[in-house]
């Protein structure tokens, strides 16, 4: 359904913006229909920039950002791209900037209504839109008519939530959605984005927060640096990493009956030849390389890589 | 005047969050705003209504001349015979047309440019931010007096459009500002992804939140514009016909009433062009301590 396609992001800095910074290198992989992805990474690794540019918030520098087959970039005119947004909506990560301050939250609503809803009568719109929010598990009648300052992060973040699945979605782009939340009403959105999922709903969930990962996905991707480090099934990923810096993180996950001197021995303990560089021959010298079954690693760029 | 971030985020500080209601207690509090708005509208309805009561010719040569003031005529005459007191009234009206038609043109092009440049970014930001800054390096006066001098037949509208051709810089680059930190925020994605056109983001999304700077600016821009007319009269390149302060200060002082001693013929149009320009910027302090809630005394 999405397929990114060697996309990559790079920013002018410095004085004149004579200075590359590359957010996201060549980074590929698909959403399909029905599939949680999640992007892992720290701070600064491009996973937030990614989330952006298939919303179209940002430019794509180049590669192809494709739903359905159509470019996404190439959505000319007011109409298509506002055909796309019916099915591709995202959640943002700090709810608090993501209502005007000076509107009480319906207004969210309100723009959906005004611009997709247009037609709908008062009372079936008024009816879906408590159903929803009632589906994030909030009261409509706590929270509507309210301003921003006077609900709480999460009440806004699964505000959002319910905004988005207000319309015809296919895909969401779920930028840490849960990071606001505590720990009751997680496990509700999570469950709800399982739900979404059977029904159909290809989520790109945007985190940094690995067992979240674990728990939500059927893919993960880990990025590093803008560059994808390792993906594949998050079973097989989590069960047998490759690349150092996976294997770094999932050390740094504290674990019971094991000390930090044992999780470091084992860190140092194995880790092979870089792939990308160990098989020769490949047509993008520095592109992931197969090591399992759908299990990509990247290049561990340190010292023996040639880069 | 300050830009605070508080208050152009408007996160107002009523309990309530009724923040509109909360606006206007304060606003009927605040002394400076009420005294100010009073002056302001006795002027503005005297040059409203002023004009059909003192009907006639503001240059008709009507009494004695270099008559002070007296019961048949208010302000007393000039040294032509003419009523200063019609004279007074048919300029105040020219005062705020000029007012409001100088700042009127310099608000709406200084938001337009501020909104499009700061929403937009990028290369139109660039080019509209380069025009701004030559506009506003012009000598601003001195292209003023060259174009006024130049013109054959000079009107209120003439005047009125050239200030506001030329004062517009100032506010476009606050407005630009603003508009830049209100458009990364993400409401303003959101209602991007909402299908919302840019031009209807930047009017119901980003401009609701500035709108306490936008009035404020405005006020300013009006005061400005009715100085430098008042200036361009008083230097004669004001209106070649009718009658405004300015140039009944500028006959004043050409026909020597400064040695004449006939004060009443200078003292009533210096007195009404400060007495609006300085109640505008008693009312835009108000103003500013209303909408700012960090400068209200409480």
């Amino acid at each position: 359904m999405l397929t990114l396609e060697r996309v990559s992001k790079v920013y002018r800095v410095g004085t004149f913006g004579t200075q590359p910074l590359n957010a996201v290198r060549d980074v590929s992989l698909t959403v399909p229909p029905g599939a949680v992805v999640s992007l892992i990474g720290e701070s600064g690794s491009g996973k937030s920039t990614i989330g952006r540019m298939v919303l179209r918030l940002t430019s794509v520098t180049s590669g192809t950002i494709a739903f359905d087959g159509r470019n996404v970039a190439g959505l000319n005119g007011h109409r298509a791209r506002k055909e796309y947004y019916r099915h591709v909506q995202g959640v943002f990560q700090d709810p608090f900037s993501c209502f005007n301050p000076i509107f009480p939250v319906d207004r969210v609503f309100e723009l959906l209504r005004g611009e997709y809803f247009a037609a709908t009568p008062d009372t079936e719109w008024r009816a879906s839109m408590r159903r929803s929010i009632e589906r994030v598990s909030l009261d409509p009648g706590q929270v509507l008519g309210r301003y921003p300052h006077q609900l709480s992060g999460g009440q806004l973040q699964r505000l959002l939530i319910a905004r988005a699945l207000m319309l015809d979605i296919r895909l969401l782009v779920a930028d840490e959605i849960i990071s606001m939340l505590d720990a009751s009403t997680r496990i509700d959105v999570l469950n709800l984005l399982g739900d979404l999922r059977e029904e159909g709903l290809g989520i790109l969930f945007v985190t940094h927060d690995l067992s979240l990962g674990t728990y939500v996905s059927d893919t993960t991707v880990i990025l590093r640096r803008g560059r994808i480090a390792e993906t594949g099934p998050t079973g097989e990923v989590f069960a047998s990493p490759r690349h150092p810096y996976t294997r770094g993180l999932l050390a740094s996950v504290p674990r019971m009956h094991r000390t930090w001197a044992e999780a470091d021995a084992e860190l140092d303990a194995e880790t092979g030849p870089c792939p990308v560089h160990d098989s020769a021959g490949s047509e993008h010298p520095a592109d992931p390389v197969e090591v399992g079954a759908g299990h990509f690693v990247g290049c561990f760029s340190n010292d023996t890589c040639p880069e | 005047m300050s830009l605070d971030t508080a208050a152009v985020t408007g996160q107002g500080e009523g309990p309530s969050g009724r923040r509109g209601l909360d606006d206007l207690r304060f606003a009927l509090r605040n002394p400076k705003l009420l005294a100010g708005g009073t002056v302001l509208l006795l002027l503005l309805l005297t040059a409203m209504v002023g004009p059909f009561f003192v009907s006639g010719d503001p240059n008709a040569y009507v009494g004695p001349q270099f008559a002070p003031p007296s019961g048949d005529h208010w302000f007393g005459t000039t040294s032509f015979g003419q009523d200063v007191f019609t004279q007074f009234v048919h300029g105040l009206r020219a005062t705020f047309a000029v007012g409001a038609l100088g700042g009127g043109i310099a608000g709406v092009l200084g938001m337009l440019v501020g909104f499009v440049g700061g929403y937009r970014g990028g290369l139109v930001d660039e080019v509209l931010n380069m025009v701004t800054n030559i506009v506003l390096v012009l000598p601003a006066m001195v292209v003023l007096i060259i174009a006024a001098a130049y013109l054959e037949a000079r009107g209120l509208m003439v005047q009125g459009l050239f200030i506001g051709l030329t004062t517009w810089p100032w506010a476009a680059r606050a407005i630009r500002a603003q508009t830049f930190s209100l458009a990364g925020r993400e409401f303003v994605d959101l209602a991007r992804l909402s299908g919302r056109r840019s031009w209807r983001i930047i009017l119901r999304e980003v401009a609701p939140n500035m709108y306490s700077y936008l009035v404020m600016s405005f006020i300013l821009l009006f005061g400005g514009a009715v100085l430098i007319a008042a200036g361009l009269d008083f230097i004669g390149l004001g209106p070649t016909e009718g009658v405004s302060l300015g140039l009944m200060m500028h006959h004043s002082v050409t026909w020597g009433s400064l040695h004449l001693g006939t004060w009443w013929w200078f003292i009533p149009p210096g007195l009404g062009i400060t007495a609006v320009v300085g109640s505008l910027y008693i009312a835009n302090v108000g103003l500013d301590e209303v909408f700012n809630p960090r400068l209200r005394e409480l």
